[in-house]
């Protein structure tokens, strides 16, 4: 096992992180939280804006119930308590991205309580982070400050668009294990299909608390969760990338342990990552915070959700890659590796069970992961762009199984696969690519080898390594369809070896 | 042609159906009506001649035809919250000056789909805070009444004050107000006129300028019971588009008017008697208490101790809502947009000129009520009391059918009285608050008519979704009062 312990050295001794994270997931879903208007991504500004959105007098919000069960599922993918009595807040603030001039949230009672999941580290390793909530809220608008050197624009098509606040507790200590918690939790949404998870979207947003401690420090806060054994925390705003959370992350420790050794104080603020600089500054501090003023939206009744349809999106929960992970390994014999690499993509995982149904699972496996996985990374492309589908990779897999063709030619194949398309049975039989497996035909090709190559037939009797020539020599006149193991074989008898 | 215009609705959506008077020849006079009242009573903030005439034209087509709804041909007025497509709507406040809604509030729907016709927007205190429509952008509205041997102008009442004066001095036949602290009730007790709201989710506040959320109850003002009732028909039922309305069906409010009230338990409460009240407003009650005993109501003395706690109540979650409600008046994308420095001095410039010295002074008030600190202290305290208040009368009427009381602690008050203290002005929703803090049906009826010759009306309270027995008692109160004194036109 690994050692995953992390210590920043500083100049008064070693130092440790404690991290929380904040992430918005935006709710896969048509339709915005509280109104009719569509949510799709990239539509010319202001075009997906209904009368509520635009906060017009007199509009009133109303539950989208599939929301609501989208935040539900995922709550239960993060094997969390779904509470269900949750009641909407106002957030009042001003902005001009804000129409209302307050943020529709759920402050005291979110729809998800506590839960926790395991997150995978790149090794395979596993660590659990606790969920402290998962609330729903509305998203704002966008404002656009770059189009005009005297205007900001408005762009209100995010505006009001579902968005899951998913908090963690400060259970994380890496910048690493910070950016696999967020991998992690991509996956589950993407799994359960409530959030789309694309960062470059900004369907994952996640904002980044950051407090530095002694060793030994947090495991006292453990003890009690008592935040006094844990030192004051910035809030980093809107982190979009898993890269930018770990340079993020890494800079502010710095900057808060150099502060404290120079006698420093922390102050609670509310940080910005500046990617280009990739440093943070800050936004506002604790005396600047808003005062939010929330309170019970009286527009909307309090959400209660019966137990019985909770129990019913329970059960129609699809598997989640934790325990796809374990299946992979314990029921289909994949290394963890494997499985891991597989499971932690909806897509993925769902490319290799098609290709893999009926056909050996390991075979399957590594034709996905090598072959198709490497030549995906080289074109750039998604596996859900790959020109070669489950079903034929499948059918390939199994035409290697039942010895139709060898593992050799069937990379052939797949380029062909890849270039042209088409059914691979037919590719081979079209282009006589069946391996050869009758004895006579390839004794044939061996007994006139020997007989044109008498000497080296002589020194493999005393060098049998040197045999690797004849194996070269009888897939060249083949055209490499000659059983590999049969021609093995029958070279041995015939030079005795 | 304009003794018309005297004809109750009920009497006159008759004649229409009869095709003895056309929608549009009523259409047309009760507009030149209107108009003419403009410069000495001020009621009206927008006119839309042709949405008018258009709309009384496609009346007469369909009354041609035997058709038509229950409000068929009536010209209504329509207080400046509700949303009426194409139509100004600025809820008497400069930030709205010429906003033009682009959609129809549920409640004018309804109206238009039972046949009503659009007569014009009415003035109102600015964003329906007040009880005296002097806060209106426009200027206040003048009462039609005065007070015997006095020419001094008179407050209508308000909020819904240009309602109330337009039904009182004959010029429609109904109007919408809202109702949040008894912005319906009040002014229609100052003017002669029925005033009545729902049950909490009756009448969908949709496409209606939000005010206070919890506490805003859409109705009518009307000029006798029955037809508060016919628009309360009209108004009500479920709004998909409003979360907070009732699923519950509309019952028959018209055909509850008839109904006999003999052997109901009518409440009276002690704690509705308050301190420095006018022996004529306790007279009247005692009145209205002896009318219904003599049509077979049995009285019963209930209790109702958290009433002293209303008030304070109301002007805790009132404020608080409304500063929040109001922000959506940032001049970024409709109304008044007064250009500042920057973000936060364009913000400022527009809302302080936007808004008038009492809607400022709410905003003020609930944002304080609800900052960090405070919170608890008041509007969560406010909320506690609200539930017991609530609670005092489902105690009550467990007991008894429906609470009688005077609708306000005196009539109409002259425009030009000062109120140098806010607190005295709003004294005046001390009986009608309460009905908005529990969400439950209220009605006022005008009942009689003070020393100096001023209508006073008497308030009946019932549980939540008894319309029905509010109607009916009403109308016995309407019944015994006969009351049918008019103001002398001088408009």
């Amino acid at each position: 096992m690994t050692d995953h312990s992390y210590r920043l050295p500083g100049a008064t001794g070693d130092w440790e992180l404690v991290l929380g994270l904040e992430v918005h997931a935006q709710v896969m879903s048509e339709s915005k939280l509280f109104s009719g208007a569509a949510t799709a991504y990239g539509a010319a500004p202001n075009t997906q804006v209904s009368l509520v959105d635009a906060a017009m007098p007199g509009m009133l919000p109303v539950i989208n119930a599939h929301c609501v069960e989208q935040a539900i599922r995922t709550g239960l993918g993060l094997n969390a308590k779904i509470n269900t009595y949750s009641r909407f807040d106002r957030k009042n603030y001003f902005y001009p991205d804000l129409p209302q001039g307050y943020q529709i949230s759920q402050f005291q009672h979110p729809i998800v309580g506590e839960g926790e999941i395991e997150c995978e580290r790149d090794d395979g390793s596993i660590f659990t982070v606790r969920i402290e909530r998962l609330h729903l809220e509305q998203d704002a608008g966008k404002s656009i400050h770059d189009l005009d050197p005297n205007a900001t624009y408005v762009d209100l098509n995010r505006s009001g668009v579902a968005l899951m606040e998913i908090v963690s507790k400060p259970d994380i200590r890496t910048p690493a294990d910070a950016a696999a918690y967020v991998k992690t939790l991509r996956s589950i949404v993407r799994y359960l299909g409530t959030c789309g998870g694309d960062m470059e979207k900004g369907q994952l947003r996640a904002d980044v608390n950051v407090s530095v401690c002694r060793p030994g420090d947090y495991e006292k806060f453990r003890e009690n969760d008592d935040f006094k054994h844990l030192g004051t925390r910035c809030e980093i705003k809107n982190v979009n990338s898993m890269r930018f959370i770990v340079q993020a992350i890494e800079y502010e420790a710095r900057r808060q342990i150099d502060i404290i050794e120079d006698g420093g104080k922390i102050d609670q603020e509310t940080r910005l990552f500046d990617a280009g600089k990739g440093v943070t500054r800050s936004m506002r501090s604790k005396e600047e915070a808003h005062d939010y003023r929330y309170f019970p939206d009286p527009d909307l009744l309090p959400l209660e959700v019966p137990q019985s349809r909770i129990d019913e999106i329970r059960a129609e929960l699809p598997e989640l890659p934790a325990e796809k992970r374990k299946r992979f390994v314990e029921v289909l014999g994949l290394t963890e590796y494997d499985a891991s690499v597989l499971a932690s993509d909806k897509d993925r995982a769902n490319y290799f069970e098609t290709a893999a149904k009926g056909r050996d699972a390991k075979l399957t496996s590594n034709w996905v992961n090598n072959e198709l996985f490497g030549r995906l990374n080289k074109e750039g492309l998604d596996i859900t762009e790959s020109p070669v589908s489950a079903e034929q990779l499948g059918e390939l897999v199994a035409l290697i199984e039942s010895d139709v063709i060898s593992g050799k030619i069937a990379k052939d194949v797949f380029e062909i696969l890849w270039d042209e398309g088409g059914s691979p049975a037919k590719i081979v039989e079209d282009r006589g690519l069946k391996q050869v497996t009758d004895t006579g035909a390839i004794e044939a090709v061996i007994d006139q080898l020997i007989a044109e190559n008498p000497d080296q037939a002589e020194q493999v009797k005393e060098k049998p390594k040197a045999m690797g020539w004849f194996v070269g020599q009888v897939m060249k006149a083949m055209q490499g369809k000659a059983n590999p193991q049969a021609v093995n074989e029958i070279l041995k008898k015939k030079l005795g070896v | 042609m304009s003794d018309l215009l005297s004809l109750s609705l009920a009497d006159v959506t008759a004649k229409l159906k009869a095709r003895e008077v056309s929608a549009t020849e009523l259409a047309e006079t009760a507009l030149n009506a209107a108009e003419a009242s403009q410069p000495a009573l001020n009621a009206f903030c927008a006119f839309d001649r042709d949405l008018t005439m258009t709309m009384a034209k496609a009346s007469d087509a369909k009354l041609a035809k035997g058709e038509g709804g229950l409000l068929e041909g009536a010209p209504l007025a329509i207080k400046d919250l509700f949303a009426v497509k194409g139509v100004e709507t600025t809820a008497s406040s400069n930030i709205l000056k010429g906003f033009k809604p682009r959609y129809e509030s549920t409640v004018t729907e309804k109206m238009w789909a039972e046949g009503g016709v659009f007569l014009a927007k009415t003035s109102m205190d600015e964003f329906a805070m007040g009880s005296s429509n002097k806060t209106a952008c426009t200027g206040h509205v003048v009462s039609p009444w005065k007070a015997e041997g006095s020419d001094k102008g008179l407050t209508p009442g308000g909020s819904s004050g240009g309602s109330a004066a337009a039904v009182s001095a004959d010029l429609c036949f109904g109007a919408t107000g809202t109702d949040t602290g008894g912005s319906i009730r009040q002014p229609a007790a100052f003017t002669g006129t029925v005033g009545a709201k729902g049950t909490y989710g009756r009448c969908s506040r949709w496409g209606a300028v939000a005010f206070a959320s919890s506490l805003d109850h859409p109705g009518p003002i009307a000029k006798t019971v029955k037809d508060s009732a016919i628009l309360m028909q009209a108004m009500a039922g479920h709004d998909p588009k409003e979360s907070t309305s009732l699923p519950n069906d509309v019952p028959d409010f018209v055909a509850a008017c008839g109904r006999s009230v003999k052997g109901l338990k009518i409440g009276v409460a002690k704690e509705y008697r308050v301190d420095g009240m006018p022996e004529e407003i306790d007279a009247l009650w005692q009145q209205g208490i002896d009318w219904l005993k003599a049509a077979g109501c049995e009285i019963v003395d209930v209790t109702l101790p958290h009433t002293k706690y209303a008030l304070p109540t109301y002007y805790i979650i009132n404020p608080a809502e409304a500063s929040s409600n109001l922000a959506r008046y940032d001049g970024m994308r409709f109304g008044q947009r007064v250009e500042g420095a920057d973000l936060t001095d364009t913000y400022e410039k527009t809302r302080g000129q936007g808004f008038g010295a009492e809607v400022q002074r709410r905003i003020l008030m609930g944002t304080y009520v609800l900052s960090a600190g405070y919170y608890d202290a008041y509007y969560l305290k406010a909320l506690k009391v609200r539930r017991r208040i609530l609670e005092d009368f489902e105690n009550a009427f467990g007991q008894v059918d429906a609470i009688l009381t005077p609708s306000t602690p005196s009539a109409a008050f002259a425009l030009d009285a000062e109120f140098t203290d806010p607190i005295q002005m709003y004294l005046n929703d001390v009986f009608t608050v309460t009905a908005n803090i529990a969400g439950i049906p209220a009605i006022s009826v005008p009942a009689g008519l003070d020393a100096s010759g001023l209508p006073l009306g008497l308030q009946v309270i019932t549980k939540a979704l008894d319309e029905e027995t509010m109607f009916a008692v009403g109308a016995a109160l309407e019944d015994s009062a006969g009351f049918t004194a008019k103001p002398k036109k001088w408009w």
